[in-house]
This record gives structure tokens, sequence and C-alpha cells, in this order.
């Protein structure tokens, strides 16, 4: 892992909103997907493929390489938009996701593009998978991380719990899971629908350790991935508080723009906000 | 009378014929393919020796894994290993395994096409006093459907044990169907089997009807090919162990015979019946009956009583020979 200085956070926030520009842009193109998600997800994204991870977007078969597990599918567009950034495949084809013949599925599917690991989409089943290729790792004397990202709705699914069960008794270290905690889901807000809280109390009591971080802080999400990859006693859960939306106003922390996207004259006011953004960025301001 | 060339167990329709279950052939089969391949790995919901792995776990500890009753993250962790290189054999009741975890095992498994291997123990309604709750009939249907999944049911314990080390050299996902109760030895080390290929094991000089069948309920087709010899009916028994891919050769059987009856234990509904009868639509269909469920659930009860009760012993197997004949 590089070291962090304050130009490099700088870049880092640049790309987190070139890849949100991007995102704005695939939306739009495809007439359906989800907005929220992605958008409140991009700096965790950024953070992982331009710092933490292991990773050779030219070799997307690497075997040393880190893997990412989208466990929440529905923000495939992040991490499409992110790949593509990192070099994975082009940027010109992020304008097919969701269209007929392109490789960008609606949800993630193994094989159809470099650089995804697994096919997700139906929620609560990716921690188990990046489990599974944690046990592998292990047997195989690799050293490899698996990163599992996840959204905080799909915590309410039996089989994440069952999975926090297996590592916990497994103290599988590799294994780090990073959740979306953007407090809404598609019928609203999670402590309404089915409160999750303590969930950070939760986890600890299944045996893991848990870190929380602003999931828009760089330098926050930077050292607790650095923590995680550290801590070999347990696996790590990392809750990353988000903004769902985050960068576009009208979008910010409303649970209606988690699974639609914008319409043509709604992209242009955000992507109108989000360049702006790229002349105010954080840290020219800290 | 029964195909030489198929030798085999001489003593098949002895009252002592050795018997075994099914699930000891995973067993052992599981042991082999671990031996022959270290990346062979295998996982139980908290059913070791009811699915026969505890052997395996004693054998080789570090390529075993307990998940505890939950089912829905053994399927996906076998996913997560399956993309990684490994080859993971998942145990537990065909009615949890893949009743419960279908979706998993839909999406990590077959869409994602992981080197998964799933055995579905104590299936049918064999299984008897636990009842209906543990008695799964509905496993070929809800796996056969999958694109990507093949699906086999072996008929013995040989059987079981040939097909458990020839899946684990099948590439992608492969549903494998277990018995829990004893039954008799029909084959022996030289009967053949290979994937995909249904084996011919009784042959009468002149064929009136084929009877298809697969898993230890074929021992039943056997005995009713018996009593119709006697009857001067001739008849076709083949063992359809592989049901998807579905031997393409039935339909050149079926056309040459002209009649068809399928044996499973299991819904007639969607289950090897229903592959058959798909594939006679499309070639050439002739009249079928259908030995096995009927759209209904089982209940407690001794193995023979169900079987009796539900019509699958051999007087009913002889029955549907004699109703397809007529509409032939």
């Amino acid at each position: 892992m590089d070291s962090l200085h304050d130009y490099k956070i700088k870049l880092l926030e640049e790309k987190a909103i070139k890849i949100r520009e991007d995102i704005i842009k695939m939306l739009v193109s495809a007439g359906s997907g989800h907005s929220a998600g992605p958008l409140g997800m991009a700096d965790v994204f950024t953070a992982l493929y331009f710092h933490a991870l292991n990773h050779d977007p030219k070799k997307p078969n690497w075997p040393e390489r880190d893997r990412v597990v989208l466990s929440c599918g529905h923000i495939a567009p992040v991490l499409y938009a992110t790949l593509a950034h990192a070099g994975y495949f082009p940027v010109s084809e992020l304008k097919t996701l969701r269209k007929f013949g392109s490789r960008l599925q609606g949800h993630p599917h193994r094989g159809s593009l470099p650089g995804v690991e697994t096919t997700s989409g139906p929620l609560g089943s990716g921690l188990s998978q990046a489990i599974g290729m944690g046990l592998a790792a292990k047997l195989n004397h690799e050293r490899h991380k698996i990163y599992c990202v996840m959204s905080d709705g799909e915590q309410q699914e039996g089989n994440i719990w069952e999975a926090v069960m297996f590592a916990g008794k497994h103290k599988l270290h590799n294994v780090i899971a990073i959740m979306d905690r953007n407090n809404i889901q598609i019928d609203g807000l999670t402590e309404n629908v089915m409160p999750l809280e303590p969930i950070a109390k939760k986890y600890e009591s299944f045996n893991w350790n848990v870190l929380q971080v602003d999931g828009h802080n760089f330098e926050q999400i930077i050292f607790a991935i650095a923590e995680a990859r550290a801590i070999v006693e347990k696996p790590t859960m990392i809750i990353c508080h988000t903004i769902p939306g985050k960068g576009v106003s009208f979008m910010e922390g409303d649970f209606l723009w988690h699974g639609k996207p914008p319409k043509p004259e709604e992209a242009k006011i955000a992507l109108n906000e989000l360049r702006t953004l790229e002349g105010k960025i954080k840290s020219e301001h800290d | 009378m029964l195909k030489k060339e198929t030798n085999l167990n001489s003593k098949i329709f002895d009252e002592d014929v050795l018997q075994k279950p099914t699930r000891d052939g995973y067993g052992d089969g599981i042991i082999l393919a671990g031996e022959e391949d270290k990346n062979v790995v295998v996982l139980t919901a908290d059913l070791s020796d009811s699915t026969r792995t505890a052997e395996f776990a004693k054998k080789f500890p570090d390529r075993f894994f307990e998940v505890g009753i939950a089912e829905q993250n053994m399927a996906t962790i076998a996913s997560g290993l399956g993309i990684s290189g490994k080859i993971p054999f998942i145990s537990s009741y065909a009615t949890f395994s893949p009743g419960r975890n279908w979706e998993q095992i839909r999406t990590t498994i077959s869409y994602n096409d992981s080197n998964v291997k799933i055995a579905g123990h104590h299936a049918g309604i064999s299984v008897g006093p636990d009842g209906a709750t543990h008695q799964a009939i509905e496993d070929i249907a809800t796996m056969r459907v999958m694109a990507n999944m093949k699906v086999i049911v072996p008929c013995d314990s040989i059987e079981a044990r040939k097909a458990t080390v020839a899946s684990a050299k099948i590439w992608g996902p492969v549903y494998l169907r277990f018995a829990r109760e004893k039954t008799p030895i029909m084959t022996t080390e030289d009967t053949p089997f290979i994937p995909g290929k249904a084996e011919v094991f009784w042959e009468s000089k002149k064929p009136e009807v084929l009877i298809i069948g697969a898993g230890p309920i074929l021992h039943n087709a056997l005995l009713a090919a018996k009593i119709l010899e006697k009857e001067k009916i001739g008849v076709m028994v083949l063992n359809c162990h592989t049901i998807k891919p579905l031997d393409k050769k039935i339909a050149q059987l079926a056309d040459k015979i002209g009649a068809v009856v399928t044996v499973e234990e299991h819904q007639v509904l969607g289950g090897l019946g229903g592959a058959v009868a798909e594939l006679l639509a499309k070639t050439n269909p002739v009249p079928m009956e259908f030995i096995g469920m009927q759209d209904t659930f089982g209940e407690s009860g001794e193995p023979a009583e169900l079987i009796k009760k539900y019509k699958m012993a051999p007087v009913d197997i002889v029955s549907a020979v004699k109703r397809a004949l007529k509409r032939k």
C-alpha cells in the first residue's frame, strides 16, 4: 500500500467524482438501475481500486490478486465504472450497461466482464462466497485478501448471519467485509423497515473485529482497510457510514432514489453539480 | 432376461441379495475422489454421519467443513470454493439441500458455473418413518430445471460410488441423489457406468414396453420384468441414472418398442418421467405411463408400506406396463 499524502487524497477525490459522473451517464443511458447506492459507495470503491487492492487490471485472473465480492449486486454501476477507470476495460463501454449484448449485465455476472469475481444480485449470499474464497486461499497457503462489499439492508437476510457465525468460528481474517451503512432500502429507512441497530455490536458479539468510518473520508477508509489487513485474530467488518446519492443534492439521503435512474434533465443537473464539485473538493478546504 | 453384457449381480433376484444404502457409495466415493484430487473438499450441515461424510472428515480433516445447520451458507461457501479451484461436495438431506437453498444454488452455483457437487441424501419416500417433511420428492425436478446443472440418480451403492468419483471429474455443477435405506445391489464392478449413457439391464426377446427407471426403485422394475416374463410379456428395462443430460437413444428405443413406463421415487411431475416425455414429445410420442408420487405428499411408515400405498411396487409396474400396452 502506498503512503498517504494530501496530493494522493486529492487524486482519489477527483477520481471518485469522475466515477460518479460516469455512474450518472450510465444510468441515464440504461434507463433503469439503482442511483443512490452506487453514488454513495464511489469513494469506498475508489479507495479500494486506486489504493488498497493488490491487483493488476491487465491480468484480471492473476492468482495472487485481492478479490472483491460485490454482495449487493444492484450497485453494479459503481463496480463497473471503477473497474473501467482502473483499466479493466474501456470507459467507453460503460454506456452499454444493461443493454442487449453488453458485457455489463444488470447485475454482475462472473465471466461476463474482466474484474467481476462472482455472480450476485439476490441479496445475502456474497459473504459466504467470500468465505469460500477465503477458505480456498487458506488451503492453498495464499496470502491475498477477499473484500466483501455488502449493503446494510441485506443484513436482514438470514444467510448473512450463517456466514457471520462461520467466519467468526474460523477466525477467517483474510475476509474483510465492508458495509454500506446508508440507512435506506427500497421500502424506506432500514430502521423503519426492519431495524439493524446495534449493528456493530451484533458483529462484535459474533466474534468479529468491527471498525466504523465516514464512508466519504478517504483517510478513514484507507486506514481502516490497513488495520483490517493487519488483524489476524478475527475477520473484520468495516461499517462505512455513507450518504446515499452522495454528490447529487436532490438524491442525497432520499430512499426514493434507491432503485431508479435519473431522467435526462435530472442527469444534466446531477452532472453539473458533480463537475462543480471538482473545483471545491474537500482536501482543498481542510 | 437380464442383459449379459451389463454384468449385473448374479444374486439380483435372490431373497438374500446383498443390500446397502446408496449413501454408503457416496461415502466411499468422496474418499476415492479425495485421494485422487487434493482439490476435493467436503461440506456438511450437521449431518456428517447420515450423509456418510464422517470418514472423509477423519481422513482429510483440513478439507472437511462443518457449517452447522445452515444449508444456504453451505451452498454459498461451496460456490466461493468452487470458483477458487476447489471441487466441493455439499452434503445434506435433499429436502434441505437442494430444498432450502434452491436460490443460492441457482444464482451462486449454477448461473455462476461454480464447480460444486450437490449430494441430496434421504431422497424419496423410502426415508420412511420421518414422514413427508423429510421425504424429498421434488428434487430431481428442481435441479433438472436449472441451466448448467447435471442430474445423476444412482441405483445402488456401487453405482453411487462410481457416480460420485465420476462427478468430481465432470466440470461444473452436478446434483447427485442418494437414499437412506438399504437396497439391493444390482450392479457389479464390471457393470458399465458412463455419465449420460443409459444401460439396458433387462431385455426380452421381443420387448413390447420400455421401462425406464432411476435409483434403487429400479429393482422393482426388474422384479416386474420377471413377473411379466412369466406372463409372456416382453419388456426392456433401462437404467437411466443420468437424468440430465438425458441419453438421446431413449428416443430410438421408444420409437422401436412403442410404449414407455417410467419408474422413479419422485413426483411424476418434472422428474425422470417428465424428462422422457419432453424428449419423446419432440421425436416420436408413444403411449406413456408414469410410476411415482402422483402429485401428493408422503407420510410416515415403513418403506415397503409406503412403496405399496403409493403404487411403486412390482405389481404396480406390471399394471402400468399392461395399461401402456393397451394404448399401443
